[in-house]
């Protein structure tokens, strides 16, 4: 779980750090954007790594099914009233349920990018690749498709406030001076992967 | 005649030469042989691990839900050992001397010597088992001096120094479970042994959760059951403590001894009303720092700090200007009852005495205060919701420990052949009074030390012995007799509940046989508790079925408590002096001190069962001191 | 002071149960919480119906025997403080109270609010103890263990096994009460031979007693009477991938 978790923790930093581009002024983005997607298309390093990922997603999701399944076997009978939700926070309670809207949401974002970019045929552009930065830009014209972003970068800020440190508590980080580092590594982190990603939609939403 | 088998030989050789002598089972024997522990404190838990890493085939039994949870956990202040760590002068002598004379002369020589003796190793047993007891910065272990002794041998861990002991006792326990050498019947209370041929061959217990009775045989049978200050009803003990197993021991032969010692700890939090189900201790170790006083005046309704100095009576401190506040605990407690019942008592219930910090917070200031006693500060403001830093505690005496029990020979053997009885359940080592931090150590010494050589001994003259199976008939008939009694209880279909008549009960030893006794309290006592036990025969209620009942599980024990408390006032009448937790207000000096009788009562009583209301019949067991001379404690 | 009680009633595992309503009119605010249920059941004993069975023992909150939920959570209202430690001046006039038993697959119910939690014990069993046999310790000066280290393993000794971490974890974990004792040894000279296999056999036999997944959601720390910390449940995990490596190596 942390492994996977992590696996995509981190690639979702360096997925960030190629979005980003798409805040550049609309020529320049374009530009660097179309070639950056191109890069990637091309290389076959990046194509096993992206095989890899979504091996990881599913084992992340099939893992996730599993504790789910054994936790519920393990509580038997449900409380007949339960105020148990005080003594922690409400996200690491439901990482299955925001997990699964992530889930929801690859399944659409994949479809629309990674499935459009790698396996239809498009426009290309100046320099000759494939125009996906019109793609994007398009995608993000409709309000709905902002707010289902919006809402699913949420769901993984959440997921990824409890996440980060969860996993460096599983990998067996105890030390108590490395407790708050993680602490607060998890929270800069998560900040910067939900405020990016975030950040990406409404820009375009707005700027075009 | 009562045979105490002390060995031979200069008291510091007497234990060496015992073990020297002992007979041994040969390895390869010992699984052929089964021995039933009940109870799972630091003396069962010890005792039962002990006996199955040597070969032994082991039944352990708790009436608690897991062996962990029996009542050694709550003893906080710490276990004694003689390592003389501190260069201070301790010694086993000295600490042989100090237990001897805190027990005013009341007990054998050569066991409590053992005791000494066996001390140190105790705390190298507990400390390779991983218990974490307090350590100096350099490393090494820590102690402090206890219960006014003058050197520093009382080693302890936190608070907590009865649970981290037994969590060590009870993980040896489990490891010999695990690895199949023992077999733990949790939930399981003993109401029955059943004695073949004069000796003791097997129990009957209670499944508390299938309600099925069951027979267990074995070779021998160990009680290490605790102690029974919960005849009180109210006391510091847990609410499951009981005498049924050593009562119904005592009844198939096995005699009883110093029955009505009962220790009163003097630093208890008090009654607060009809519904209070126990009495919380808090550690003695307050009174290093807080000075213990009640209005001069009776009926002074006024706050504590509305009463000026010159109207508090400091009585310790008045009585005892050496020891002070530090006087031991039967000293401390019986003044503290003198001045409630002169009317000087303070609380709601008028029933405790002012345990004041001021003076202590004013002199080194409140953090240092927080720092020694804060958990302790935090117990009272959970139960009370008081905040002892500004107000000053209110405490009381309380029922704590029992240092009677089933007699036991040096070996710690019963009268009945094949049953030993360990820790708090016999009556051994501490004489009329105890001294703190060494019951933790008795019960473990006994169990880990003592009872791996004393019970072989006994078993080796078993190998050759038939074979007694659960079909016997003696078996069938103590089956009877538990089910008829359990029947009995259920069908009487009274109106009071077992809990009435236990708070009756206990109302009535604490006034009449409590922390003073008189010849007219105790006569008085003694026909009050025959009309409630005869009461209680008519008109007990008991509801629910034969399986789950705690109300079922509760009538057993209050039955035997009425018997018990019948021989406990039989007991202080008997004896016509006042030693230690005996105070006999006939037999008192001039100004208010124990007068002890060394000419007529230096011997252990030990009664024997006769029948239902028939009287005991009381045997002696002289009390020899060769090595000590008997003085007269006093802590003026 | 009036009070209104919805108990959880159950015969035996094999019965359904159901929430009973009980009513109490005269409740004192310095009475324990266990004290308002004994006064509940010398009611129920005047009425000639079945007592409710709690389990109990010390009441001081030292032997873990103690321990239902009460009002949603375990041992009550009050962070680190058990169900005996509880004072009914922490609720007021006309509350109504909702008590059940700890639940967990590995805490069969044995009837009302008793439960079962031999599972913790068969945890210990498999591995939960240093193994020194009676008479074979060496002097105990001889080990020298410095304070802090003391204190440290003695924080995670301090656990009464009272089973509220398991009740109050969304995933009915037992990591809690496990790594406590896995960290308690792993930090003494005494415990270091047996580490490896220690920690392989004690969340293995844990796993295989029925508990759930940690996933660190932290509720046990808040609720556990001890205040044991939740990063034993990380040091567990350091113990058990180091013990894999080493075990394969
Ligand atoms: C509050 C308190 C504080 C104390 N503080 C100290 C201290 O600081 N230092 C010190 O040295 N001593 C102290 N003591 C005394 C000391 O703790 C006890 O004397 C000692 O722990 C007794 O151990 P034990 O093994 O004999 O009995 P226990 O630990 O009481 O064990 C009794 C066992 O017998 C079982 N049992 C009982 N009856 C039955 C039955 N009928 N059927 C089946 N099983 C049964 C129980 O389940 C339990 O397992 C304190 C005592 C109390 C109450
Ligand atoms: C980009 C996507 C995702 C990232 C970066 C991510 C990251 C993480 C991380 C770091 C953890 C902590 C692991 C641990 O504690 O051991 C975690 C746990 C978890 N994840 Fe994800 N995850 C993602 C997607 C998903 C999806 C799609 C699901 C569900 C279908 C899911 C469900 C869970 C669950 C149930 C947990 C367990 C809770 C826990 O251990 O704290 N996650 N995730
Ligand atoms: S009854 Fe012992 S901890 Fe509550």
């Amino acid at each position: 779980m942390a492994g996977t978790g992590l696996f995509l923790c981190f690639f979702l930093v360096i997925h960030l750090l190629g979005n980003l581009q798409l805040l550049l002024p609309a020529a320049e983005a374009k530009e660097q954007f179309n070639w950056y997607s191109h890069l990637l298309a091309g290389n076959l390093f990046i194509k096993i790594v992206s095989w890899v990922l979504l091996l990881s997603i599913i084992a992340h999701a099939v893992y996730a099914l599993i504790i789910t399944r054994k936790s519920n076997k393990a509580n038997g009978t449900k409380y007949a009233y339960d105020k148990r939700g005080a003594s922690s926070t409400w996200n690491s309670r439901n990482m299955g349920l925001l997990g699964t809207v992530i889930l929801v949401f690859l399944v659409i974002h994949l479809k629309d990018f990674w499935y459009v970019s790698d396996f239809t045929t498009m426009n290309l552009d100046k320099q000759g690749n494939k125009d996906m930065y019109s793609v994007v830009v398009l995608t993000f014209h409709e309000w709905w498709y902002v707010l289902i972003y919006e809402i699913s970068f949420i769901a993984l800020g959440f997921h990824l406030l409890h996440g980060f440190f969860s996993a460096a508590r599983t990998l067996g980080i105890y030390h108590p001076k490395y407790v708050n580092l993680v602490r607060y590594t998890g929270w800069v982190y998560t900040a910067f992967i939900t405020g990016g990603f975030m950040l990406i939609p409404i820009y375009l939403y707005f700027n075009n | 005649m009562l045979d105490s088998k002390i060995p031979d030989g200069p008291l510091a050789d007497k234990w060496d030469n015992y073990k020297e002598h002992v007979k041994l089972v040969n390895p390869g024997n010992r699984k052929k042989l089964d021995v039933i522990v009940v109870g799972t404190g630091l003396a069962g838990a010890s005792c039962a691990a002990s006996l199955a890493e040597l070969g032994y085939n082991v039944k352990s039994f708790c009436f608690q839900d897991s062996p962990r949870r029996a009542h050694s956990v709550a003893a906080q202040g710490g276990v004694n050992a003689a390592k003389n760590y501190k260069n201070d002068g301790d010694s086993v002598f000295r600490m042989f001397s100090d237990t001897i004379k805190g027990g005013d002369f009341r007990s054998r020589e050569a066991n409590v010597y053992r005791l000494a003796e066996c001390s140190a190793n105790l705390i190298d047993q507990a400390v390779a088992q991983g218990v974490p007891f307090a350590r100096e910065y350099g490393g090494y272990l820590n102690n402090r001096s206890f219960g006014g002794v003058q050197v520093s041998r009382t080693f302890y861990a936190r608070g907590q120094t009865g649970q981290q002991l037994l969590l060590g006792a009870y993980q040896a326990l489990m490891r010999q479970v695990g690895s199949g050498k023992v077999k733990a019947y949790t939930r399981h209370e003993m109401l029955e042994l059943v004695v073949i041929d004069g000796k003791a061959k097997g129990i009957i217990t209670r499944d508390l959760v299938t309600g099925e009775i069951e027979r267990h045989a074995a070779n021998a049978v160990v009680l290490g059951t605790g102690g029974y200050g919960k005849v009180y009803y109210l006391s510091t003990l847990a609410m499951g403590c009981n005498s049924s197993a050593i009562w119904r021991a005592h009844k198939k032969g096995a005699y009883m001894s110093g029955v009505s010692w009962i220790q009163f700890h003097p630093t208890c939090l008090p009654q607060s009303g009809e519904h209070q189900s126990k009495l919380t201790l808090m550690s003695e170790s307050l009174r290093n720092d807080g000075r213990i006083w009640v209005p001069l005046k009776p009926h002074d309704d006024r706050k504590a700090i509305d009463i000026p100095e010159a109207e508090r009576d400091y009585y310790l401190e008045r009585r005892y200007p050496t020891f002070g506040n530090l006087a031991p605990r039967d000293i401390a407690s019986r003044a503290a009852k003198e001045r409630i019942d002169a009317g000087c008592g303070v609380g709601v219930m008028k029933n405790a005495v002012f345990l004041d910090f001021s003076k202590a917070i004013k002199e080194q200031g409140q953090e240092k205060i927080k720092e020694k006693y804060s958990n302790l500060f935090k117990i009272y403001d959970k139960i009370n919701a008081v905040n002892a830093y500004e107000e000053p505690m209110l405490i009381s005496p309380a029922a704590h420990f029992t240092m009677g029990g089933l007699w036991v020979d040096y070996e710690l053997m019963t009268t009945i052949p094949g049953l030993f009885a360990l820790g708090e359940a016999n009556f051994a080592d501490h004489g009329a009074n105890r001294l703190g931090a060494n019951s933790l150590l008795q019960a473990s010494v006994d169990g880990y030390f003592i009872a791996p050589y004393s019970i072989p001994n006994y078993l080796a003259g078993e190998l050759k012995a038939e074979k007694i199976t659960t079909d016997h008939p003696a078996f069938a008939e103590a089956e009877k007799t538990v089910r008829e009694q359990l029947r009995n209880f259920l069908t009487i279909n009274g109106r009071l509940s077992a809990d009435h008549f236990h708070k009756k009960l206990g109302q009535l030893l604490y006034n009449g046989c409590g922390l003073a006794r008189s010849k007219e309290s105790l006569t008085k006592t003694i026909a009050e508790i025959t009309a409630l036990r005869t009461q209680f025969y008519q008109d007990l209620k008991i509801t629910g079925d034969e399986k789950v009942n705690s109300e079922l599980e509760k009538a057993g024990r209050v039955a035997d408590y009425f018997d018990l408390g019948l021989l406990m006032c039989d007991d202080a009448l008997s004896r016509e002096e006042s030693c230690g937790a005996h105070f006999r207000e006939e037999y008192q000096t001039p100004d208010g001190e124990a007068l002890r009788n060394d000419k007529d009562y230096c011997y252990v009583s030990a009664w024997e069962w006769k029948g239902e209301l028939e009287p005991h019949e009381l045997h002696k067991e002289p009390l020899v001191f060769e090595n000590v001379s008997l003085t007269v404690r006093s802590y003026k | 002071m009036k009070i209104y009680l919805k108990i959880w009633r159950q015969d035996s595992l094999a019965t359904a149960g159901e929430m009973v309503v009980y009513q109490l009119d005269e409740v004192s605010s310095d009475m324990s919480f266990l004290e308002m249920l004994d006064l509940l059941n010398e009611s129920l004993i005047q009425k000639s119906e079945r007592v409710i069975e709690f389990d109990h023992d010390c009441r001081e909150g030292i032997c873990g025997q103690c321990g239902v939920m009460i009002n949603g959570r375990a041992h009550g209202p009050l962070a680190h403080t058990t169900t005996c430690q509880l004072h009914m001046r922490s609720f007021k006039d006309g509350d109504t109270i909702h008590i059940e038993p700890f639940r967990a697959a590995a805490f069969p119910v044995v009837r009302d609010l008793k439960i079962n939690r031999h599972s913790l014990d068969k945890i210990i069993q498999s591995g939960g103890f240093i193994s020194a046999s009676s008479g074979e310790a060496p002097e105990a000066n001889g080990l020298l263990i410095s304070h802090p280290v003391a204190e440290a393993a003695f924080d995670a000794g301090s656990c009464i096994g009272c089973g509220a971490c398991v009740a109050t974890c969304k995933n009915s974990s037992a990591d809690l009460f496990t790594s406590a004792k896995i960290t308690q040894f792993a930090l003494l000279p005494q415990g270091n031979i047996e580490r490896t296999e220690r920690v392989l056999a004690m969340v293995d036999q844990m796993d295989a007693e029925g508990f759930g997944h940690c996933t660190n959601t932290e509720a046990c720390e808040v609720e556990c009477p001890q205040e044991i910390s939740v990063l034993h449940i990380a040091r567990m995990n350091y113990e058990y991938s180091k013990a894999l490596l080493l075990k394969r190596n």
